[in-house]
């Protein structure tokens, strides 16, 4: 269990974010939504802040800890270019990701948040699954 | 739209303050690292359910705030809530979450994470981000139902 506090905790400041975002601003914190306003030009001020902020996290954490987030990306650079195309595209066509569905969505009790996050998850681990197979 | 300059800059405030809280806490997650987040989901191989904590955390304190959402009728900073209308499940969600799944499978980054991600300046985090904003240009320009599109 102890080792899970980080992660505990962790989630707990996105749910604070989330929940700041809905009380101060109206706004969903939604991560491809946000992108996907601040690229059409929509709210560009206060879409341009939080993903700002977003970049500074990692600097705070740093503050905090003393050291950087570990980021690892094994993936061969053709895998990642798939894999960005496949998420940008599909967090269009589903109206969200992680964060909006995930987060904001299972919190509010959205049968189409939980139709979402059931989906990805399982397209998921499908697709971890079939690639370990396949590369072991 | 007009609106006192001092609401549009406490509303870019709240803004940049949310973001730094959810980069820290996606910092101290773990889930910065695909290598935890595809640990996550090889659910059949050598499982790291930390993950599981994060999700569980934030969505338990995101529900207070959605809690405390109904006894407000605005939010502090601006005169409505913006939040999408009920709609039914159909097929646009399903198949765009399944693409999504397949996408965050195969790297471990989805947009959150990767964009907090840049900050460290890794290539392939930044080949990412410009696959990931290409991707949802396709869909705009190809598969949008309408202009504009949705919202969760």
């Amino acid at each position: 269990m102890i080792a899970y506090w980080p992660s505990l905790i962790g989630g707990m400041l996105i749910g604070l974010s989330a929940a700041l975002l809905l009380l101060l601003n109206g706004r969903v914190a939604g991560i491809s939504g946000i992108l996907g306003r601040l690229t059409q030009g929509s709210q560009v001020p206060t879409n341009a802040a939080f993903v700002v902020g977003l970049m500074i996290g990692p600097s705070l954490y740093r503050l905090v800890s003393g050291a950087w987030p570990a980021v690892t990306i094994p993936a061969s650079l053709p895998v990642v270019v798939m894999a960005g195309l496949l998420v940008g595209f599909g967090s269009r066509m589903g109206s969200g990701c992680t964060s909006g569905h995930g987060v904001v969505g299972l919190a509010r009790l959205s049968p189409r948040s939980l139709a979402a996050v059931a989906t990805f998850l399982t397209t998921g681990i499908v697709t971890v699954t079939l690639m370990r197979l396949a590369v072991p | 739209m007009t609106r006192p300059t001092w609401i549009s800059s406490a509303q870019a405030l709240a803004a940049l303050l949310a973001g730094s809280i959810f980069g820290l806490g996606l910092s101290m997650s773990g889930m910065l690292d695909p290598v935890r987040v595809r640990g996550f989901l090889d659910v059949a191989g050598d499982w790291d359910p930390s993950l599981a904590f994060v999700l569980g955390g934030a969505v338990a304190v995101a529900f207070v705030g959605m809690f405390l959402r109904r006894h407000l009728r605005r939010p502090a900073l601006d005169t409505a809530f913006h939040l999408p209308a009920t709609a039914p499940v159909d097929t646009r969600l399903i198949l765009g979450s399944a693409i999504f799944g397949i996408g965050w499978g195969m790297a471990g980054l989805c947009p959150g994470p990767a964009l907090a991600a840049l900050s460290l300046g890794l290539a392939p985090v930044m080949l990412f981000i410009t696959a990931m904003l290409a991707g949802m240009t396709i869909h705009d320009r190809m598969a949008a139902p309408h202009p504009g599109g949705s919202r969760p």
